[in-house]
């Protein structure tokens, strides 16, 4: 090689070798969309009845809008739960609680993330289920209420550490500029820091959304997986996502394959828009955050 | 008026947290204490004498040593190929990357670690139908696919913090490299990577403890509740994850529910031991570049 160039043929080959794993990795996820795509394609032709409200496989009715119509009521009550309590503990991290306890607080965030989905899936099957059942007598405890509870615990971390990076990332120049006015922490935080954070929670929200609506094992254990609208807060329902876990445990014939297929792509799709719009609202701040609370 | 707000938002802080950590503290007091009766000689090996167990020369009906040695498998098996994909492009995305290239590549590694695990199983299992309907007609899901789904799946975790790791060393240690006559190359063989490995081990960490709990992905590409000790990369396979979530669905009987808030337990302490080492490495090398 030419000496100018200052690089070894050596050094060459690493560097391909090493832009050829970026390569890899990052469009692997552009080969899985592609490659559902194909495979859901005959719920496009309209002859599996896909997107239709009549789930009865065994009649050859395989519609999937009752679980796209579950997944996203979960999805959006366990937000709603979350959000709020999220907001408190961060806020409490970031100044309104003593400065020991919230660093434990935030330590307990921390190695929440870190929890398996099927722990509390499983804890909560075994006991807030028939707790519910016993408390409102209706139904089997098997519900839009317990998944939901249980979900919003899931999402949490996701939320408080995505909210605490972009505060974090807000400054110390306003915290000073408070306290060189006399606001106190706890007022600062609450009355300049929240109101000044919109995008930051809205960036939150929309990771924790994604979070709840890729999640399987909650659903799948405490939704009692009928294949239908909830009526109430107590009936049971289907997300997509323990939908295509069943599908594919059942072993059902081919022709149900398609409908997995074609939920698959909505949860990737809707997957994908909450990652760019999480990228373009959060413009990389506390990128590394929320790396670790990352949807699984 | 205002102090009421204050006062509001203030209780409504320490009313949370207060709430996150009863929480946890009852989770924890709630998987030992209900776990606790199947800790005991039987939890691994069941009837089966240990020996024999270990050895697999007799098969294990009631014990979660096959489960066991199924995801320790599974884990070294999808780190086996994530690990070295992830490391090298984390280093690509940190060091060598053109700006927009640089830019572009994020995208798709975001994306990427946004995909839901059930998302991943199912292109596993795709794979072997369209695998079945073309080259190999017997094609069945098993430990290799799994191993190859997880791997996907920690792939992002693998980037991102090689890729912080080298964020985070100075610009000085940049500088002084070449300044001594070292290439680009030579500096990040030798002074960066070594400056950063601590960093990179906290995200195999963190890649093995997210390989180990997840569930969702082995349930549709080849774990089964009863197959013994892993026997080979076509195999069927049983993991720790898998068997808490079927004795969650059909748990026989006390002994067997107990079993269950045990391999919970056990799975917990698992994934939080490695994310905490994680952690404690990450800080470890932020404290020793930053002083």
């Amino acid at each position: 090689m030419s000496p100018t160039s200052g690089r070894t043929r050596g050094e060459r080959t690493a560097e391909l070798l090493l832009a050829g794993a970026a390569a890899v990795s990052a469009a692997a996820v552009l080969g899985i969309l592609v490659f559902l795509a194909i495979l859901a394609a005959p719920a496009w032709q309209g002859a599996a009845h896909v997107f239709t409200w009549d789930w009865r496989p065994f009649h050859g009715h395989y519609g999937i809008l009752p679980m796209v119509v579950g997944s996203l009521l979960l999805a959006l009550t366990a937000l709603l739960l979350a959000l709020p309590v999220a907001i408190g503990i961060a806020a409490f991290a970031h100044g309104l609680g003593p400065r020991r306890l919230a660093r434990i607080v935030l330590a307990a965030v921390h190695a929440m993330t870190g929890i398996p989905t099927i722990v509390y899936a499983f804890v909560s099957a075994m006991l807030l289920v028939p707790f519910v059942r016993e408390v409102f007598v209706h139904g089997s405890g098997y519900s839009l209420l317990s998944a939901a509870l249980v979900l919003s615990v899931l999402i949490l971390p996701t939320i408080v550490l995505v909210v605490h990076a972009h505060w974090h990332s807000m400054g110390k120049e306003l915290e000073r500029t408070c306290a060189a006015l006399g606001i106190p922490r706890g007022r600062a935080v609450l009355r300049v820091l929240l109101p000044l954070s919109r995008r930051g929670l809205l960036t939150a929200a929309v990771l924790g959304f994604a979070r709840a609506l890729g999640d399987t094992m909650i659903a799948l254990l405490l939704s009692g997986n009928a294949a239908q609208v909830p009526g109430s807060a107590l009936d049971g329902f289907r997300t997509l996502t323990a939908h295509i876990a069943l599908v594919v445990a059942t072993d059902t014939q081919d022709a149900a394959y398609a409908s997995i297929f074609a939920a698959g792509l909505i949860l990737l799709l809707v997957a994908a828009a909450a990652s760019l719009t999480a990228r373009r609202l959060g413009a990389g701040n506390g990128r590394t955050e929320a790396a670790r609370a990352a949807p699984r | 008026m205002r102090r009421l707000g204050d006062r509001v938002g203030m209780a409504w802080a320490w009313g949370s947290s207060l709430c996150l950590l009863l929480g946890l503290g009852t989770l924890l007091v709630v998987l030992v204490t209900r776990g606790a009766p199947a800790v005991g000689p039987g939890l691994l090996f069941g009837d089966t004498a240990p020996g024999d167990a270990v050895l697999g020369r007799a098969p294990v009906f009631d014990g979660i040593w096959p489960a066991l040695m199924g995801t320790l498998a599974l884990v070294a098996l999808a780190c086996l190929v994530a690990v070295p994909i992830g490391v090298a492009s984390g280093i690509y995305l940190a060091e060598i990357a053109p700006r927009r290239r640089r830019a572009l590549l994020d995208i798709g590694v975001d994306m990427l670690a946004g995909v839901p695990s059930v998302v991943m199983g199912l292109f596993g299992f795709g794979l072997i139908l369209l695998m079945r309907r073309t080259l190999a007609p017997s094609a069945t899901t098993g430990l290799w696919l799994s191993a190859l789904c997880i791997a996907l799946l920690v792939l992002p975790y693998l980037i991102r913090t090689t890729q912080t790791a080298l964020d985070a060393l100075p610009e000085s240690l940049r500088l002084v490299g070449p300044g001594l006559g070292f290439t680009r190359w030579q500096n990040l063989r030798h002074v960066l990577l070594p400056a950063a490995g601590r960093g990179i081990l906290g995200g195999v960490m963190l890649a093995v403890g997210r390989a180990a709990e997840d569930t969702a992905v082995i349930m549709l590409t080849g774990a089964v509740w009863n197959a013994g000790l892993p026997a080979g990369l076509g195999e069927k396979f049983e993991a720790l994850s898998f068997r808490i979530y079927v004795l969650a669905a059909e748990y026989r009987d006390d002994m067997q529910l107990a079993q269950g808030f045990a391999c919970a337990f056990a799975l917990l302490l698992l994934t939080c031991g490695l994310l905490a080492s994680a952690h404690l490495l990450q800080r470890s090398l932020e404290r020793r570049w930053k002083a």
